[in-house]
């Protein structure tokens, strides 16, 4: 029984976890200093949060190599490690996005409010549950919940579709709304990149449970139980 | 001011939103598998194999098969029954008082118990290395030939030295004891010693080798010489080796058949057993998390 190794581990999934913790928390700050037009909401993500989910990312890398080389691991071992490099990537880039949504919540501050969105909030809502559904399935090793990650993101791309079909008609509109309707497009299609990345992290949530790469063909997979 | 691109006219659901590159930047190795290609020769055959010490049964209806140049490895804990399988291969087991076998082992289609088999004959064409390479206490030269001698297979000087050197070249040792052929084989290192011995089986040309942890008394370069040969005869041999190194049998062998108890768990492609294996006894042993 290889006990030290099993810790070892543990205990990188229990990191896995901390870096997902700050970047749920970045995605829910960026959103919301949009949704509330809070400046200093945007500025903590950008500040705070985005270095400190980089240099957990380092961190993560470092330690996975390490365990590569010096355990040689196999098997269920082998394809955590393998997923775990790929995830903290993905959560490394959410974190980018994420700063990309609180860098255009200033240019959206500079102009006057504009016209509610009313699939925005629905669409940061379910981009919000795919991140914490894919940590959540990593956490317990749930392959179900894994799978409704990827049925869920062909739902917020068609929310993104109707935000852009939106915000298109009502720059047709009135032209002097271009330049923040332009601002909204750029958040959706970050969002939408965010839930691309939970969708990714949810692949590899069912690789590494059940062995099974369902990448670049969700479709045919997702169904599956 | 703002790095986006608007939706074209196409509807915006036909949008591909992917980040550029990605999806089309597939690993052609992720791609699916073919599987096992259309089968090769079946050199080994071994179907419903009970074995018995005594009373005392160390085997269960064992069904296994080797391919034609192939690299079969047998994993499993100490006392699951590998050895003693690899031992029903070529009838090693048969001195062993109170041995029973029952079931067939087919070596190209005969099957090696059938009454009137010629065991002498067996071993020939099934090769066998042991653990501990154990030379005689001869030359070199002479123990490469010895096999040629004992199996009346002896030649003219000039073709017995052809098959020396043809040997001895095979198994890597040639440019290292070309100049000492007549010198004692014993004080040859382990290393060299295991790959006489490997040599000397190769000499009388068998079809199977049978590799009883061949490389665990030799350091890791050993090692790694012996996993190369390993890697260079299987173009010509089929090859089944017993192994309690787990990074060996995933470097070297095709195909790997996991034992525990006296009875065969799983077997499949190596690299499959070794990523994804179908069954939670494999998985437990091959993760260490038993064994």
């Amino acid at each position: 029984m290889r006990k030290h190794f099993v810790e070892e581990l543990e205990d990188l999934k229990q990191r896995v976890m901390y870096m997902g913790g700050m970047v749920e928390t970045a995605v829910h700050r960026s959103v919301h200093a949009l949704i509330d037009r809070d400046q200093s909401l945007a500025d903590s993500v950008i500040r705070e949060i985005e270095p400190e989910i980089n240099a957990l990312e380092l961190q993560l890398d470092q330690d996975c190599l390490r365990l590569l080389a010096l355990q040689q691991p196999m098997a269920v071992d082998l394809r955590f490690l393998a997923a775990v490099l790929r995830i903290t990537n993905d959560l490394e880039r959410i974190g980018d996005l994420a700063v990309n949504i609180a860098q255009a919540v200033g240019r959206l501050l500079a102009n006057p409010t504009p016209r509610p969105l009313v699939d925005f909030p629905l669409m940061a809502e379910r981009t919000k549950w795919m991140v914490r559904a894919a940590l959540d399935a990593l956490f317990r090793r749930d392959v179900a919940l894994a799978r409704q990650v990827l049925i869920t993101d062909d739902e917020v791309d068609a929310l993104r579709d109707q935000i852009f079909r939106d915000i298109i008609q009502h720059m047709i509109q009135a032209p002097d709304t271009v330049e923040r309707g332009l601002s909204q497009i750029f958040v959706a299609r970050n969002l939408e990149r965010i839930a691309d990345h939970a969708t990714n992290v949810a692949e590899d949530v069912i690789f590494w449970v059940e062995g099974v790469d369902v990448r670049h063909h969700t479709h045919d997979h997702a169904g599956q139980s | 001011m703002l790095e986006l691109r608007l939706p074209k006219k196409t509807p915006p659901g036909a949008e591909q939103a992917d980040p550029p590159g990605t999806a089309a930047e597939l690993d052609p190795s992720l791609a699916a598998p073919a599987e096992d290609a259309p089968p090769a020769r079946e050199v080994v055959r071994a179907h419903g194999i009970n074995f018995f010490y005594g009373q005392h049964q160390v085997l269960f209806n064992v069904e296994v098969t080797a391919y034609e140049r192939e690299i079969l490895a047998l994993i499993g804990p100490s006392g699951c029954g590998k050895s003693t399988f690899l031992r029903t291969l070529n009838r090693m087991n048969d001195t062993i008082p109170g041995a029973r076998l029952e079931g067939e082992v087919l070596i190209t289609g005969q099957n090696i118990y059938a009454p009137g088999t010629d065991v002498i004959g067996l071993r020939r064409r099934v090769g066998m290395i042991f653990q501990r390479s154990n030379p005689f206490p001869f030359s070199i030269a002479e123990n490469v030939a010895y096999g040629l001698k004992v199996n009346g297979l002896a030649k003219k000087k000039g073709e017995q030295a052809d098959v020396v050197e043809r040997c001895l070249r095979a198994t890597g040792l040639w440019d290292e004891v070309k100049d000492r052929l007549n010198k004692p084989a014993l004080a040859l290192s382990g290393g060299q010693q295991q790959r006489l011995c490997i040599a000397r089986a190769l000499a009388i040309e068998p079809e199977i080798l049978l590799m009883d942890e061949p490389a665990s008394a030799l350091d890791p370069i050993a090692t790694g010489r012996i996993e190369e040969l390993a890697l260079e005869l299987k173009e010509k041999y089929t090859i089944v080796i017993v192994t309690h190194n787990l990074q060996q049998a995933a470097r070297i062998s095709d195909r790997t058949s996991f034992f525990l108890m006296g009875r065969l768990v799983e077997s499949g492609r190596t690299q499959a057993m070794f990523t994804n294996p179908q069954r939670k006894e494999t998985e437990d042993y091959i993760t260490g998390r038993f064994g």
